[in-house]
């Protein structure tokens, strides 16, 4: 059912763990739908220095959550706003249908950290 | 080394079973129910199969009919008996707790406009007779009772429950779906009990071949219409390898079936012991004493059950999980919702299911690669952390 890819990215997760002193946090999901996205991000001058996950959640889940901080790390808080969900399953060549909401869940992870890190820069 | 902890789903064939295909599937090919000697010949092992599984389950042979498998059994029994109610009885009662060959069945008729009672488990995923029979209605039709659980290997006191209601009606129909139980344990065909589905590749036989028991005088309208093979109840040219091995495997597994029980109670007590031992916030879920011999269930806490399922495939353990995430909806399984877990606990169920070829070393084995495998899931979790759950209702 799942792409040699996402079982790639589930094998070998990228990024996983908490960023250190990271400025930016976002929590998607919940435990009784049976997802739940973490992502902490170091980001300075506007730009995604460093980004981690942790995630609650089938291979997917785990996949999407990987791939995706593989895709915004580096990039500038704007270009990661691009990130949509269907960019996040062609990378990974595909997910099964009753998948998709996984894929929605890590575009959903990028934004809240961003979101978050937006207020917290509005606050200092 | 690879461990199969999977029985639940299907099993490898047995040696007799496939001995006793062979001769059907390619020189002894003729259709049973044409009149010529090979034909014939086939016909005699149809009949001599029924024979023999109808032995091993000690009913008539007369009243054993084979079908596609335990999904064909469940949905003629169920469909069958509603028909049979005709207009004065259409309620169906079933438990929380039936495999989906019998609960979309039932949710199928509901929306024909049969009146549809679904009754409570225990914590256990017990059904108290009591609870059944406050359930009968004068217009009840049929009750459905799942004999042992797919999922956490509940037995149900089948024969009691029978009871419960034929006493309070005898024109009930009542059926059970023995799939599961059926060649792993003796399953006592009372007289109460009206119909009863098993499927052959649960018990050591092929795919695609099942049976039900239909009690005599029990007119069960057929579900296939056709050619009017098994009796007229059920048409479709007669699967005659399938049905050899189905009895074979079944002959197999009665003729050994106290020393399998053991072998596989041992190896299966072990696992539950040492994965509950080895491994922090681990719940056994289902009975601990009124259970399949080879099934063992979990829940763990901060893990989903899914990611688990594929981290232990990796390591060389095929298993299986009741969470939501092989099912289009986000719910997790009727049964452990049934049984009273909460959604987020019922995410990180695991089920392991084995039979009598299982040794110790093999066990240990799983029980490491679990806990490898849990510890994983959990090092990814943002439900984890400090060596205990977080915000997780039902671990308190």
């Amino acid at each position: 059912m799942y792409t040699e890819r996402v079982m790639d990215h589930f094998n070998n997760p990228r990024n996983m763990g908490e960023v250190e002193d990271y400025n930016a946090e976002g929590t998607v999901g919940n435990a009784k739908c049976g997802d739940i996205m973490r992502m902490t991000m170091r980001i300075e001058d506007g730009v995604i220095e460093d980004v981690k996950f942790k995630t609650f959640g089938c291979g997917a889940a785990v996949a999407t959550s990987s791939i995706a901080t593989e895709m915004v790390k580096g990039k500038t808080v704007e270009e990661a706003l691009k990130l949509t969900n269907s960019a996040v399953v062609e990378a990974l060549e595909g997910l099964p249908p009753q998948k998709i909401h996984c894929s929605v869940l890590a575009e959903e992870a990028v934004r809240a950290a961003i979101e978050n890190w937006r207020e917290r820069a509005g606050e200092e | 080394m690879f461990v199969y902890c999977d029985t639940a789903a299907t099993t490898p064939l047995s040696k007799p079973a496939f001995e006793a295909m062979l001769p059907w599937l390619q020189t002894g090919y003729g259709n049973a129910s044409s009149i010529y000697k090979m034909a014939r010949d086939a016909r005699r092992a149809l009949e001599d199969a029924r024979r023999m599984a109808a032995s091993c389950l000690e009913v008539s042979h007369e009243n054993l009919y084979f079908t596609s498998g335990g999904t064909e059994a469940d949905n003629w029994a169920v469909k069958g008996a509603a028909e049979l109610g005709g207009e004065a009885r259409r309620h169906i009662v079933i438990s929380a707790v039936e495999h989906h060959a019998v609960l979309h069945t039932a949710e199928y008729l509901k929306k024909k406009g049969h009146p549809v009672t679904i009754l409570p488990v225990s914590g256990d995923g017990l059904l108290d007779p009591d609870t059944l029979r406050k359930a009968l209605r004068p217009d009840t039709a049929v009750v459905s009772v799942i004999y042992a659980n797919n999922e956490i290997g509940t037995l149900q006191p089948i024969a009691e429950l029978a009871r419960a209601v034929k006493e309070t009606d005898g024109k009930i129909l009542f059926h059970t779906d023995a799939v599961q139980a059926a060649g792993h344990i003796f399953v006592d065909i009372t007289p109460d009990i009206d119909l009863l589905s098993v499927a052959a590749h649960k018990f050591g036989g092929p795919k695609g071949i099942g049976a039900l028991y239909i009690r005599r005088g029990v007119k069960l309208p057929p579900l296939l219409h056709g050619g009017g093979h098994e009796r007229g109840g059920r048409s479709g040219t007669e699967n005659v390898a399938g049905a050899a091995g189905l009895a074979a495997a079944l002959k197999f597994m009665t003729e050994n079936r106290e020393s399998f029980y053991k072998k596989t109670l041992a190896s299966r007590d072990r696992l539950i012991d040492g994965i509950l031992s080895a491994i922090p916030y681990s719940r056994l879920t289902g009975s601990r004493e009124h259970r399949l011999p080879g099934s063992a269930s979990f829940v763990f806490a901060a893990v989903e059950g899914e990611s688990l399922v594929l981290q232990l495939d990796t390591l060389g353990v095929a298993a299986s999980s009741g969470s939501a995430c092989s099912s289009a909806s986000l719910d997790p399984s009727h049964v452990l919702l049934a049984i009273g877990l909460s959604h987020e606990v019922a995410h990180g169920s695991l089920r392991l299911t084995i039979d009598h070829a299982r040794t110790k070393d093999e066990m240990d084995f799983v029980i490491q690669s679990v806990k490898t495998a849990v510890e994983r899931c959990r090092g990814m979790s943002p439900l984890w952390g400090g060596g205990a759950p977080l915000r997780m209702s039902g671990w308190e």
